[in-house]
């Protein structure tokens, strides 16, 4: 019970803190976007092709977008204490439905991706470990090395290039198949199919992440005093490295996973635009363009909350790993 | 009846230094042996060796440790493992840095049983309970969940040696168990260690720098320097008529052993220089630290002899007691 208690107790501290982390982050974006050349308006009139100055001013005074900086921001701020997000001129439906749709095609897109890396970066990093300095650590530090430094947008395409134009495998984009009619498992199994290659293209950066960070973790963790002790118990290699090594191991790379899935929402606007997947990233990438700045504020947002949860998730994870953190 | 552990003419080697040469002794079963020497004199790195643990770099270049009348150094990795924690189990000097700070001690515990005596997890953890029962630790069914950060260093250290008494082991090599303990409690780790020897009749190798433990526990005493053994004896010859100079000066060094002596009443009288100095000396290592160092020392390295029954020194020019020249029957 106390352990509950003790995890109740840091969720709401998380939150209260979390409250001026978000407006703060609101603010700050609000006058950054200030700064684009254009507006909603501008893009609008170029996209229809003829408007006039007048049909431009009362675009702009339907959207607020002709009152003072400092009124928008008040808007905003007032939309937001009252729980909306706003309203978005260019798909003219509220920016909190917008979200709504594209939520979850990027939260599976990134919960994928991120599964993805850490098993397969902790697997090959146990693996460099355990040959460290030998042929097999060698190979595997050299690809570790070049998809950390190959753009992910690159490999998506060369990914596309192989598996869905060369050998016809796996869809190019997408996130279903348009027009069929599954239900149950072998939907499911489709809309796999269609996540394999982005979530790869997601992955690989954190994957070389993840595998050298573990490579280096088990090293130190390997010479410490209690492995030595693991195997004066006499237990088999494997089972000092699953049972010992590798727990303590992965602490770091809990914190680590933690701090990415931040960024991997920045990675998943990229990717999503390769594979034209339905997530928030394009959606992102079209506010950009479209100077549609009540979306791009919502999404901004709504990825720091969504940054500040998982920050609190990871801290119960570690919580759970080592026991002495949850002793302070 | 032969000797439990036996080891002979033991030499440990890295890639640049021998920091074990030649080294022989042996333990009877129920026997404490302490090996005592300064940092730096092997001890520790003879103790990895019995337990086949030797760090990467560190290689068993000649020599034999006949365990149970086996040769350890020919046995298999499969078949060493089956003895570690088995029939050999070790106890570390650092105990709050020799357990699994992410494993509750009750399940460190029940690991070795599981892997040795296959017990299931129930059975193993009732056991892990008894077991802190055996090393005296309160409340052990509460304990038993406890993480090793919530022990405390002394506390730890009887983990250790349940972890290591375990599955009954022939044979318990202690590396100084106690040198990071308060020295209150070092004495009741040591009772705790010598109480279960007897109890579970196990042999000891307790490895120390310090000459009051060696005094109290121990039924044979390893003096060791730079590698090599430098005197063999029983721990009552050894304290009241140390042969070899470096020895003499251990002793000389050690507030403890002599009667009504205070630090405040003078300064303790130290050994000069520093072990460093026998790397690459030719002949006796402890020739540029020894006071009676003669022109001859530089020859060669001085053999054992048998100054006396139950002895062995590797010093020619031990003054007390008349030394008998040839080492060849000795088998000590």
């Amino acid at each position: 019970m106390p352990a509950l208690v003790r995890i109740g107790r840091t969720l709401r501290r998380t939150l209260l803190q979390a409250i001026p982390t978000v407006l703060g982050i609101v603010i700050l974006n609000f006058f950054l976007l200030q700064l684009a050349p254009g507006d909603a308006a501008d893009v609008m009139a170029g996209e229809a092709g003829s408007a006039t100055e007048e049909s431009m001013a009362a675009l702009r005074s339907r959207f607020g977008l002709d009152n003072p900086v400092l009124v928008q921001l008040g808007h905003y701020l007032n939309n937001l204490a009252h729980f909306s997000l706003g309203f978005s001129p260019r798909y003219g439906m509220p920016v909190a439905d917008l979200i709504a749709q594209r939520l979850p095609g990027t939260l599976t897109l990134m919960a994928v991706a991120l599964l993805i890396a850490i098993l397969l970066g902790v697997i090959l990093g146990s693996l460099m470990a355990t040959f460290a300095g030998r042929i097999p650590d060698r190979l595997l530090s050299i690809f570790s090395l070049l998809f950390y430094s190959i753009p992910s947008f690159w490999i998506g395409l060369m990914l596309i290039v192989f598996f869905s134009v060369k050998l016809g495998w796996l869809p190019s984009g997408g996130a279903a198949t348009i027009g069929s009619r599954l239900t149950g498992w072998p939907a499911l199994l489709d809309k796999a199919r269609y996540m394999v290659l982005p979530a790869t293209s997601l992955a690989l950066f954190y994957v070389a992440i993840y595998a050298r960070l573990t490579r280096a973790s088990m090293l130190e963790v390997k010479n410490q005093d209690f492995v030595r002790t693991a195997y004066a118990k006499g237990l088999t290699p494997f089972g000092v490295t699953a049972r010992h090594i590798l727990r303590n191991a992965l602490i770091p790379i809990t914190t680590m996973a933690g701090m990415h899935i931040g960024g991997m929402l920045g990675g998943a606007v990229v990717v999503e635009t390769v594979y034209s997947w339905p997530g928030l990233g394009r959606l992102a990438f079209e506010a950009v363009m479209g100077r549609d700045f009540t979306v791009l504020l919502g999404i901004l947002l709504l990825s720091s909350l969504l940054v500040i949860i998982a920050n609190a998730a990871v801290d119960l994870v570690h919580a759970w790993l080592d026991p002495r953190i949850g002793a302070r | 009846m032969a000797p439990l552990l036996q080891v002979d003419n033991l030499t440990i080697r890295f890639p640049r230094a021998e920091p074990v040469r030649d080294l022989s002794f042996d333990i009877g079963q129920g026997e404490t042996l302490a090996i005592v020497g300064e940092s730096g004199s092997g001890k520790s790195l003879t103790a990895l060796a019995l337990m086949q643990l030797l760090p990467r770099a560190a290689k068993v270049a000649s020599g034999r440790i006949a365990f149970g009348g086996r040769d350890l150094l020919k046995l298999d990795a499969r078949e060493m493992r089956h003895l570690r924690g088995r029939d050999i189990a070790m106890i570390f000097q650092e105990p709050m840095t020799s357990l699994n700070p992410v494993m509750t001690i009750g399940r460190q515990i029940a690991e070795v049983l599981k892997v040795h005596e296959r017990l299931s997890g129930r059975a193993a953890s009732e056991r892990a309970v008894e077991l802190l029962k055996l090393v005296r630790i309160p409340a052990p069914e509460k304990r038993v969940d406890d993480y090793p950060h919530q022990l405390s260093g002394g506390m730890r250290q009887r983990v250790m040696i349940a972890i290591a008494v375990a599955c009954k082991p022939k044979l318990l090599i202690a590396d100084e168990p106690t040198t990071a303990l308060d020295v209150t409690i070092q004495a009741q780790v040591l009772d705790l260690l010598d109480t279960l020897r007897r109890e579970l009749q196990m042999a000891v190798v307790l490895i120390t720098h310090d000459l009051g433990v060696v005094a109290q526990w121990a039924d044979k005493v390893v003096v060791m320097y730079a590698g090599r053994k430098v005197e063999q004896a029983l721990p009552g010859d050894l304290f009241n008529n140390p042969l070899h100079p470096y020895t003499r000066g251990l002793l000389a060094a050690s507030p403890r052993l002599k009667n009504d002596f205070h630090y405040r009443d003078g300064a303790l009288s130290e050994i000069p220089g520093s072990i460093v100095s026998a790397a690459g000396e030719a002949g006796c290592p402890f020739r540029p630290r020894c006071a009676q160092a003669r022109a001859s020392c530089g020859h060669h390295v001085p053999q054992l002899t048998v100054p006396a029954p139950d002895r062995l020194v590797a010093c020619p020019f031990t003054s007390p007691i008349k030394a008998v020249p040839h080492a060849a029957a000795l088998s000590l």
